[in-house]
């Protein structure tokens, strides 16, 4: 066995007191590709950050090559060598793709930047199958998949001694991801430590050596490649039965059921095309997917906050097409939309607990002053309590609550107005299990109360337990409709990558 | 052809300034000559090298209210330094210089490890040097060494010196900024204060340096008004101020951080300056000139600021 690379002793990590990492060992060697497994929420990402320096751990240490190293900032790590592709965190969008590379690693001659560190930039473009991207080009100006390859290449440019790829290929085409592959075998053989986050199976079997599995922040276990099977590393993951963690189906609605949400041929810029969906009455529908192929731009579409949409949004057979969000919400229609991502869009940190929860209602306040509204006021009293939201004053700012109170207040909010139609955006991102358990029966409470709930999810556990149907997109378009006995892990992964639903069998 | 394209809001601004130029010497009694050029080219480095100080700091996602105040302040210590023996003027010229680095970073070491907002920042700075120029000089008056000032402010040839000047500054400039590690780190700050720090830049350290560098061009702009003026005037400062601004925007130097050259910074305040040339001939009266001078710069913005009619997703708007 090699000597580590670098070992994590006893290292945890909590925001805000919410436990991301707890007492977490762990260690990768040099020439070999270790994926790391885990549902979102389960501290990969916590973990990633904690080797590239971004965060610095409250308790335990880093050991780089037999040294207590501290990690304090990104430049320390790569100066030992740890560079990380984040997904799409590092390109500065105004500069070209070449200043991009160089900058990361800069070259110089006589103060000046040398311009074989540009020719060197260009052959690791070409050598990871990235030969149409021009070093010239502006990064603003790439797609999504140039860009990934633009970070693997600027990651690459480094030199790395501890690769770190999060959701390094999601974006990319099999070739393209067959490419990178051997350009990271051949860093295997020279003796780099690859950490690779996936949440394709097929790829991780692919390329990887050895397996840990994260759960709830803690590391369950490691193991290599194929020592297990792909149902007890599914199991190792989600660590508890799905019963416990999702309420009953009721099953199917009735045809004659009315439709609420009702879309057709929508398409907006490119990035949404021909998408027809509908949904009923008291129907949990799912949109999944691989991360942005076009159902945030759905949601968006639906919600108004996109303009030229060309289509048709009906809302209970009402025409909705070209409202703005301050219409989207009102009882007439009766659209909320639940937010990506909580801290920028759907609340506002600095204020009270109270005051976010009267925002999206305030509109409904007799003669605009809030304190005489003493309807609304009872229902998020009442909200409150059906959500269990944990929390010592509603006067605190919204900014102390924990991740998963913070995205009740969201919920809450928009529950105020008594949608008919609530639309959810990834909501149990980076929340504890307990409350995503409770969010799950609360959604299915609404929508047997008669709500449709739309949502959009990168979990596919949770589209495949919590939602009815599902549509899963791919570059824009919905690529496959799934529900009842369809509605399976594999099937949404194989139409998430746009295969025939066989080839996903071995995920 | 790519390289017109990509550089292609800097054409128009350069074929803006081009037409401006054109009218006003058609306008100009005097018409086309050397010496209405180089008055035209004296008025133009002034501000212009106000905006070059200005566009350090816009460039860092800044905006520095103490461009005008260090102008002045440089200009009065100008106005006490810059006489007697030539290694006096020499010695002279480098403490007025280290002077407004030394205001450049005071910014900078507020907005970097005070984490105060630029604006807050410098607004506070502003007041300061505003009054240290006022307690060294509280009227106009001193002066300046006339054989330099004759040296930098006249002609070589038919060829003003200021734009012998400006050719130099930015040919000077144009290197660092996008040949060296500085300054690619100083536009990469700008376009994405975050991915830069994810990829290793010491953002702390660099912005300090492009505040200091901002602090140096304004202490060459009152270096330059001295020689213009041969006085030194502790009430110069908010014209330069405010100017200094609508030129950074005017030659296309996003104040977003991240996007423009000094280059466009320059020649904004060529425009500038001689649309309020064209005003002073064009017969208004003079008290309705800061009117249409106002409405000039607002038709540029809207013109710049059409890419908005262009954006398909409405929460774009308030990145």
């Amino acid at each position: 066995m090699a000597e580590p690379l670098i070992r994590l002793k006893s290292v945890s990590k909590s925001y805000g007191g919410v436990p991301a990492l707890t007492d977490v060992d762990f260690h990768c060697e040099p020439g070999l590709v270790h994926a790391i497994l885990g549902e979102n929420g389960a501290g990969k990402s916590t973990l990633m950050k904690l080797l590239a320096g971004v965060i610095q751990p409250d308790a335990g240490e880093i050991v780089l090559s037999g040294a207590t190293t501290r990690l304090a900032s990104p430049r320390e790590a790569a100066r030992h060598g740890i560079v990380c592709m984040f997904q799409e965190l590092s390109l500065m969008p105004h500069l070209s793709v070449g200043d991009n590379i160089v900058i990361s690693a800069p070259q110089t001659r006589f103060g000046l930047l040398n311009r074989a560190a540009y020719t060197e930039a260009r052959a690791i473009l070409d050598g990871i199958g990235a030969a149409g991207i021009s070093l010239a080009a502006r990064a603003s100006e790439l797609s999504l998949a140039e860009r990934q390859l633009v970070e693997i290449a600027k990651a690459l440019f480094r030199k790395p001694r501890l690769l770190i790829l999060d959701e390094a290929t999601s974006a990319l085409t099999n070739e393209l991801v067959q490419t990178v592959f051997n350009v990271l075998r051949d860093l295997k053989r020279r003796g780099v430590a690859i950490l690779f986050i996936s949440h394709r199976m097929h790829e991780v079997d692919a390329i990887a050596g050895r397996i840990s599995v994260f759960r709830n922040g803690r590391h369950i276990d490691t193991f290599d490649v194929g020592r297990r099977s792909a149902k007890e590393v599914i199991d190792l993951m989600i660590g508890r039965s799905l019963e416990e963690l999702f309420p009953p189906r009721p099953g199917a609605p009735a045809d004659q059921t009315p439709v609420v949400l009702d879309i057709s041929n929508l398409d907006w810029n490119g990035q949404l095309r021909h998408v027809s969906m509908h949904v009923r009455k008291g129907e949990i529908v799912g949109l999944g997917g691989l991360d942005g192929q076009g159902q945030q731009h759905l949601m968006h579409a639906v919600f108004g906050v996109l303009r030229k949409v060309s289509g048709r949004v009906q809302v209970n057979g009402r025409e909705t097409s070209g409202v703005l969000p301050s219409q989207a919400k009102r009882s007439g229609i009766g659209l909320a939309l639940v937010p990506e991502d909580r801290k920028t869009e759907g609340l506002i940190l600095d204020m009270s607990v109270a005051e976010n929860l009267r925002l999206a209602a305030l509109s409904s306040a007799p003669f605009g002053i809030l304190g005489f509204d003493r309807k609304s006021d009872a229902r998020i009293r009442q909200l409150i309590d059906r959500l269990a939201l944990t929390y010592r004053s509603l006067d605190a700012p919204v900014a102390t609550l924990s991740g998963g109170n913070q995205q009740k207040v969201v919920l809450a909010k928009w529950l105020a107005l008594s949608p008919k139609c609530l639309l959810l955006m990834d909501p149990t991102r980076g929340i504890d299990l307990p409350t995503k358990a409770q969010i799950y029966r609360l959604l299915r409470e609404l929508a047997g109360e008669g709500l449709a709930v739309v949502l959009q999810s990168t979990d596919y556990e949770e589209l495949v337990h919590l939602c009815d149907r599902v549509y899963v997109f791919y570059n824009g378009e919905i690529v496959r409709e799934l529900s009842g006995n369809v509605l399976t892990p594999n099937a949404l992964i194989a139409a998430s990558m746009n295969v025939p639903a066989s080839a996903g069998a071995h995920a | 052809m790519s390289l017109l394209r990509r550089h292609r809001s800097l054409a128009i601004t350069i074929a803006a300034l081009a037409v401006l130029f054109a009218t006003f010497i058609a306008i100009h009694p005097r018409g086309f000559s050397t010496y209405v050029l180089t008055i035209w080219f004296n008025q133009g480095a002034l501000l212009g090298l106000a905006a070059i100080a200005q566009f350090f700091v816009v460039l860092v996602r800044g905006v520095d209210l103490s461009v005008g105040p260090t102008i002045a302040l440089t200009n009065v210590a100008a106005s006490y330094l810059l006489v007697g023996s030539p290694e006096g003027i020499a010695l002279g010229i480098v403490a007025v210089v280290a002077l407004g680095a030394l205001c450049g970073l005071a910014n900078g070491v507020a907005v970097v490890y005070g984490r105060v907002q630029p604006i807050v920042a410098t607004l506070t700075t502003a007041s300061m040097i505003s009054g240290l120029a006022l307690l060294l000089r509280p009227t106009p008056g001193g002066s300046i060494d006339e054989t330099l000032s004759d040296a930098l402010t006249y002609d070589f040839h038919g060829v003003p010196a200021s734009a012998i000047l400006l050719a130099v500054v930015l040919l000077a400039l144009y290197v660092p900024l996008r040949r060296s590690p500085l300054g690619l780190r100083m536009y990469a700050i700008g376009s994405s204060e975050q991915s830069a720090y994810m990829t290793g830049v010491r953002v702390g350290q660099v912005k300090l340096l492009a505040y200091g560098a901002s602090g140096v061009f304004a202490a060459l702009t009152g270096l330059y008004v001295s020689m213009v003026t041969l006085t030194g005037d502790p009430g110069i400062g908010p014209a330069y101020t405010l100017n200094s601004i609508a030129a950074v925007v005017l030659g296309g130097v996003a104040l977003s951080g991240g996007v423009g050259s000094p280059l466009g910074a320059v020649v904004g305040a060529l425009i500038l300056k001689t649309i309020s040339s064209l005003m002073f001939f064009s017969g208004l009266p003079p008290l309705a000139q800061p009117f249409f001078e106002g409405l000039v710069l607002a038709v540029a913005i809207a013109l710049g600021a059409f890419g908005v009619f262009h954006v398909r997703n409405r929460l774009e708007l308030f990145r």
